[in-house]
């Protein structure tokens, strides 16, 4: 058995470096043997030139980049503009309605109020606003994606992008998974398999959470629209909000490069390695299969898992808030006592106590930010304790404004924060089951959120020295 | 019910009603099909084709990093049906290539399918002929003959197939074109039925194919029954870890062909 290996040892001595060029040129002159004798062109139809053009266009060193922001700023436009209505629907209806009858019910069948507080004002409330709340730009988002993505359009995005990437000393295939990570982190750092050298490769799984995922689409999108888009005359209200979050993701992929440069100067050094990338052609995008596919699989699965946490995440709330612990609720000791740090990083204890609520799934932000302001602010609108209560576009921002204290800094903050924090937990344990190393686990995790704190401090800093 | 004559059994139409797509029940399959080919040439389509799934397709490199699995009936045989990562080669160290070639190699599938793209098809050829060093039960299923069609590129499938010494069958995966026949051809390798004599690759350089020549002969003489000593030989000149540890485990006797097809050892990629 050792005879072959010793063998083998002493052969691959003696061939040296040359192997895998000898070895993969007699493969090419194969291939292409075999394929000249069996291909022909036909000359009288020459290679269609649309492709061309098109490719001319959108990889061009300066249109490519232009094109991209065009394409991102109207996908956000039409999401932002389109699901307001659906938006409002699913509010009155889940929220209202629903909730209503629900209550009724209950009163009926006189079950004990703590009960009834579980489920209703914390289960189902918590459910329902997540559902009311993504369903809508979800619906809408991820078709258009999709769509964009069976047109060919990603791979032109990854090509303008993959030069950067290598200036930043990362492999080039490193804009690949970053893509998948605007679908879904934990999918993006599998991704990265494509990527042959470890080095490039934690590079690239340690910046896949720069990626906004489709669990922050939406808090990106309601902000953006509540206090970036709201600062505009109502005509421009929805360019301005579409704005503000393409300029999120932008950021994103800036940090993204910011961080693989300084990774691969100081921990992880070396050089890039170079790699092909092949432009797949441009080819129609199957309208009806799309929408069918991007509906049913993407939208429910995402909102399917937005909703088994969101349920056990309002029963928690419920209970932090309704369980009194000397003078307050648990829920109101957890946001004093991070309400300091909140309020330097230009953020408050409710939201930070939301991003620890939301470490299975950044879906629930919103709706745990929103539920906590109003239970432990003045009793306006009617809330009581742990209820999460019919909140429209417009109710959400006075709530947020009036009682929670919010401002302009508070709604870029969190949009900041919401881009640079630590990943959900799928995503850390996505992290390890690919590296197996603790220590790179760790550095995923909490170099975003070190990152997010000093951003958001400096923000917070420049504003109150000017 | 009429009687299905012999002309009958060889018909596509005929063949695309014997097909049951079986999803996600994979057990206790007759034989396992393995799915390759360079990334974006539809091997996700045709896999979704044969087994009914819908493994998200994307126009891009990298959409299936790991390995998805499904089933069909065909004939009153049950496939399983493992859908690769797409890559250029499998000669390189990343992980999406690892698991195809560990696959190939030691998953031992009854048939390899490559998926090829009609319009490149000389890039798509250097995957296809490492695939043939590894197993000589292979099936190429060229894909997107439309899209070669309308760049005006035509080829001459039967002396492909002669070429390659396997079956060659022309798809246009997205419109299910091509579908029964890829499934007849399957079938056929699969069964024996279809004696494939695969291309073994020629221009090798002289010193390379002396230290091939030399590594071969060291195998053989402790593995005299290995079909793919070659493939072997040239991987451990690589320094393939995997292969020298089912050397030093003993078990690369395992991949000695066994004359039953459809006998598998999948507990060894798992």
């Amino acid at each position: 058995m050792s005879t072959i290996l010793d063998t083998a040892k002493r052969l691959r001595a003696e061939l040296g470096a040359d192997y895998h060029d000898l070895l993969i040129e007699a493969i090419y002159t194969d291939a292409a043997q075999i394929a000249d004798s069996c291909v022909s062109h036909d000359t009288k139809k020459a290679r269609l030139t649309f492709d061309k053009m098109l490719d001319r266009i959108l990889t061009h060193p300066i249109g490519g980049f232009v094109a991209m922001g065009i394409m991102f700023f109207i996908v956000f436009w039409i999401t932002i503009v389109g699901s307001n209505i659906p938006s409002q629907m699913l509010a009155d209806f889940l929220l209202g309605a629903v909730y209503n009858t629900l209550h009724e019910f209950a009163a009926a069948l006189s079950t004990p109020a703590w009960i009834t507080g579980f489920f209703i004002d914390g289960v189902y409330l918590a459910t329902a606003w997540v559902v009311s709340v993504m369903l809508p730009p979800m619906a809408i988002f991820f078709p258009l994606f999709t769509l964009l993505e069976d047109f060919g359009y990603l791979p032109r995005v990854a090509f303008n992008l993959d030069r950067l990437f290598a200036k930043a000393g990362a492999h080039g295939k490193q804009s690949l998974s970053m893509m998948m990570g605007f679908g879904c982190n934990a999918a993006g750092v599998v991704a990265t398999r494509i990527i042959d050298s470890p080095r490039e490769r934690l590079i690239a799984i340690i910046t896949n959470n720069f990626s906004i995922c489709n669990g922050r689409w939406p808090t990106l999108i309601l902000i953006g629209t509540l206090f970036i888009g709201n600062t505009a005359p109502p005509a421009l209200a929805s360019l301005v909000a579409a704005l503000s979050v393409v300029a999120v993701a932008v950021l994103g992929i800036v940090m993204s490069l910011i961080v693989s440069w300084g990774l691969s100067r100081t921990w992880l050094k070396g050089e890039a390695s170079v790699f092909s990338l092949e432009l797949p052609p441009y080819r129609p995008p199957q309208v009806m299969k799309t929408l069918y596919t991007s509906l049913i699989d993407r939208t429910l699965i995402v909102l399917s898992r937005a909703v088994v946490m969101a349920a056990p995440a309002g029963a928690v709330i419920w209970l932090t808030s309704n369980i009194i612990i000397g003078d307050t609720s648990i829920a109101g000791h957890m946001v004093n006592f991070l309400n300091p740090v909140g309020l330097l990083l230009g953020l408050n204890g409710v939201i930070l106590v939301a991003y620890i609520v939301a470490i299975p799934a950044n879906e629930i932000i919103i709706p745990t930010i929103l539920m906590l302001t109003l239970t432990l602010g003045q009793n306006i609108a009617g809330a009581q304790s742990g209820v999460m209560l019919e909140l429209g576009d417009a109710e959400v921002y006075t709530v947020l404004t009036q009682v929670g204290g919010w401002t302009l800094l508070t709604g870029v903050n969190l949009m900041l924060f919401s881009l640079l924090h630590n990943p959900c937990s799928t995503t850390i344990l996505t992290i390890w089951n690919e590296t197996k190393s603790l220590k790179w686990t760790a550095v995923a995790t909490f170099l975003p959120l070190a990152m997010g704190i000093i951003v958001t401090f400096s923000v917070n800093l420049l504003v109150h020295i000017f | 019910m009429t009687a299905v004559t012999a002309t009958c059994e060889t018909c596509p139409a005929y063949n695309a009603a014997a097909l049951k797509k079986l999803g996600v029940q994979v057990e206790a399959a007759d034989y396992i099909i393995a799915l390759a080919g360079n990334p974006n040439t539809g091997k996700s389509t045709v896999f979704n084709a044969l087994t009914g799934l819908r493994q998200h397709v994307g126009n891009w490199a990298g959409k299936t990093v790991s390995r998805a699995e499904g089933a069909f009936r065909f004939n009153d045989k049950k496939y399983k049906v493992i859908d690769l990562p797409g890559t250029y080669s499998l000669l390189s160290t990343s992980v999406d290539e690892e698991i195809a070639r560990d696959f190939i190699l030691f998953g031992q599938p009854s048939v390899t399918v490559v998926v090829v793209d009609a319009t490149r098809l000389e890039r798509n050829l250097n995957l296809a002929l490492q695939i043939l060093q590894i197993t000589d039960r292979v099936v190429v299923a060229l894909n997107l003959m439309d899209e070669a069609e309308r760049h005006g590129i035509q080829i001459d499938v039967r002396h492909l197939s002669r070429k390659l010494g396997v079956p060659v069958v022309p798809m246009v995966a997205r419109k299910m074109q091509g579908v029964p026949e890829l499934l007849q051809a399957i079938e056929q390798v699969a069964t024996g039925a279809y004696v494939t004599r695969p291309y073994r690759i020629r221009q090798y350089d002289e010193r390379l194919e002396q230290a091939v020549q030399t590594l071969v002969e060291a195998i053989h003489a402790e593995y005299p029954d290995l079909p793919n000593a070659r493939w072997v030989a040239l991987r451990l000149l690589d320094g393939d870890a995997s292969i020298e540890q089912a050397i030093r485990e003993g078990r690369l006797g395992d991949l000695t062909r066994n004359n039953e097809p459809g006998v598998i050892a999948l507990e060894a990629v798992s």
